[in-house]
């Protein structure tokens, strides 16, 4: 301890010392088995239980160091909302609430943009932290969302996308609501622009997050036991007043059902996510790599057939590669009209019909 | 013979808990109604009576606390989305099912002519006044098949160029095992997408209740209506009581707390137009109700008589984007 420890206010001292809360020498429960880990092994093991498998909450800035080369990434800025705009309170005031979440997880909200390199592909991803106000899509964790798939797009990068979320943040009412559509517009411009998007569901996955953006993804992962679900169990067993079945809104149980396509143990999830991105990539980097000329014709910067596709679309069914002039009409693709092919736009009908 | 009929639709009325002393006001006019045409002249106390059962309605009806405003959405008389669709929807033909699974009842569609123009329309119906028929629709909790249903019809408007018109009547996407065995979370967010990207114009009008992603899902809409004293929240407020509060009584709290009333909306910028309702409530009058809420509609779908579907889109794009900015 040094004299600033002990003068300044508590306040000011939690800027200066960044020590984390957890001190070094506390022992985990792990869930399932009982079984007792030692803080330090666990946080080493990315939150996995070592002996159960067993798949821990783990932190939004653990889970980026752990996704990004070397642990290096930069956090993308996300635009402030209105704070508290119903003035909400439910016994304390929302903005108390607020401030406190901040302070326990020292994010600005539920969650966290960053981007970096992944295998030295450019990605952003964002992260949602369970442990700030369970991780509930109000209005700044929607434009964190919003903002990191814009910056995704600008970058012509993929998106991956960390879920974890008790659902709408009830506090912001309506407007926590409306985030469910914003999302789904972000994720439309992903979409036009043809960039992946890959959901990764932790436990929990919840309410109005997995019932928008959590659920539009190409390739849905979930990590092992994570519960995913529109309504939870607790709500639904309310409502009909029996036992759930085993396992029932699990990752495995999601993935029988046909919701998602993977279930992907942590350790292995940087390897999966960076395999995804290359391979989903794969197609667009054909198009901006390949030589200057495609169909011996000389290649103009913003076409975007890659020279692939052009020769498969000139053989017929039976791999015969079809000669222009002696294909009939129907089965013709007429040249993309354009810079490309300053030709294509000249009308030439003579040229169209078979010889 | 007339009046016996007035008596039997007074006696029929249910009366919420706060409207008391309405129906007591009501019930001495038609007791006064009931001596009228006997001896004694008492036609101007009976008018005087009436003027005052009015006034106090008028002034109830004027300042509904947000709970209220929730009991008054939920009405077992409001007029539901098969009220609406007979009185607004000429050649109405129902389409049925997802073409995966099951038809669901508790979202009705098809096609129709509203004011000469072919729409598609689509909305959550809670069924009544009959038990059988609330469990045939599911009391208007759709399950994902119901949702399903919803993005193949809006494909199809989509296809042929109709505008869409959506009725938002639910207190929320059924939870139950099958609805999340089958994907509820996956059909509601694909209806919202469906919704988002549509070419043609999209309204949506919220006649009761407006139940959290079980109403976003066929109302992320160019224009959004609501009927004056109907709800859209992002949980029940007994919902939202039992998860802040962890008690349920504490709903009137909630319902305060959460703004879930139209001019709440209408203030924080979520929703565009407040449609008027009858004096006392949609349930007092159904068929006035739903004409204004007709001529809200067709005003609304006229905006947009001629607007190329990029521009259609990126007004709904841009409706949703600046919601929250500006507050």
């Amino acid at each position: 301890m040094n004299w600033i420890n002990n003068v300044v206010r508590p306040k000011i001292r939690s800027f200066l010392t960044t020590k984390r809360e957890v001190p070094d020498n506390l022992w985990v429960k792990c869930p399932e088995s009982g079984q007792m880990v030692f803080y330090k092994e666990l946080e080493a093991n990315q939150f996995v239980v070592p002996g159960s498998n067993y798949h821990m909450k783990i932190g939004a800035k653990a889970r980026l160091a752990h996704l990004f080369d070397g642990g290096i990434y930069d956090k993308v800025p996300v635009p402030t909302v209105p704070q508290d705009p119903l003035k909400f309170r439910d016994g304390r005031r929302y903005t108390d609430r607020l401030k406190d979440a901040k302070a326990k997880t020292e994010l600005d909200d539920a969650v966290l943009v960053a981007e970096g390199l992944l295998d030295g592909q450019m990605i952003v991803a964002a992260v949602q932290d369970f442990e700030f106000m369970a991780g509930s899509l109000g209005m700044a964790a929607g434009e964190a969302v919003l903002t990191g798939m814009l910056r995704a797009v600008e970058h012509r990068s993929p998106f991956i996308l960390f879920a974890a979320s008790g659902g709408a943040r009830m506090q912001e009412g309506i407007l926590s609501l409306m985030q469910m559509p914003r999302t789904t517009i972000a994720v439309q411009r992903l979409r036009e622009a043809r960039l992946p998007y890959i959901v990764v569901l932790t436990d929990p996955t919840t309410g109005g997050v997995t019932a928008s953006y959590a659920m539009l993804g190409d390739v849905h992962i979930a990590e092992p036991g994570a519960l995913i679900c529109f309504a939870g169990p607790r709500v639904i067993q309310q409502t009909i007043r029996e036992q759930l079945p085993e396992g029932f809104q699990r990752a495995e149980y999601l993935l029988d059902h046909g919701m998602i396509d993977m279930v992907v143990h942590r350790h292995q999830m940087r390897e999966t996510l960076s395999r995804l991105c290359r391979l989903l990539m794969g197609g667009a980097e054909l198009t901006r790599t390949k030589g200057r000329r495609v169909n011996g014709r000389p290649y103009v910067n913003g076409a975007s057939v890659d020279g692939r596709l052009i020769e498969t679309a000139a053989r017929d069914a039976t791999g015969e590669v079809i000669d222009a002039a002696s294909a009939p009409v129907a089965t013709r693709t007429d040249p993309p009209k354009g810079k490309r092919d300053p030709d294509a736009s000249l009308p030439k009908p003579e040229a169209k019909e078979p010889g | 013979m007339e009046q016996k009929s007035v008596e039997r639709t007074v006696a029929a009325r249910t009366y919420l808990d706060f409207e008391k002393p309405i129906a007591e006001l009501e019930s001495k006019v038609l007791e006064l109604r009931g001596l009228e045409g006997d001896t004694v002249s008492i036609s101007d106390e009976l008018r005087k009576l009436e003027q005052k059962a009015k006034t106090a309605l008028v002034d109830m009806y004027a300042k509904l606390s947000p709970w209220q405003k929730a009991q008054v959405a939920r009405h077992q008389d409001r007029p539901h989305c098969l009220d609406y669709i007979e009185q607004l929807i000429e050649e109405f033909t129902p389409l049925a099912g997802d073409r995966y699974f099951a038809e669901d009842q508790a979202i009705v569609g098809g096609l129709g002519r509203f004011r000469g123009r072919s729409v598609m329309v689509i909305g959550h119906e809670k069924g009544g006044p009959d038990t059988e028929s609330r469990i045939r629709h599911n009391f208007g909790m759709a399950m994902p098949e119901g949702y399903r249903k919803a993005v193949r019809l809006m494909e199809m408007a989509d296809k042929f160029g109709m505008p869409v018109i959506t009725l938002v009547d639910t207190a929320g996407a059924y939870p139950g095992i099958s609805a999340e065995e089958r994907g509820q979370a996956e059909a509601i967010a694909r209806s919202t997408d469906c919704c988002l990207a549509l070419g043609v114009p999209i309204i949506s009008v919220v006649i009761g209740e407006g139940g959290s992603g079980g109403a976003v899902a066929i109302a992320s809409a160019n224009r959004i209506l609501m009927l004056e004293h109907s709800i859209y929240t992002v949980a029940s407020p007994e919902a939202a009581a039992s998860i802040l509060w962890r008690d349920a009584n504490k709903r009137i709290d909630a319902a305060t707390n959460m703004k879930i009333t139209a001019q709440d909306l209408e203030a924080l910028g979520v929703i565009d137009v407040i449609v008027r309702e009858p004096t006392g409530g949609a349930h007092r009058d159904p068929k006035l109700a739903i004409e204004i809420a007709g001529e809200a509609i067709a005003k609304a779908l006229a905006e947009f008589d001629g607007k190329p579907p990029a521009e259609i889109r990126r007004q709904r794009h841009d409706r949703f984007l600046s919601i929250g900015r500006t507050l």
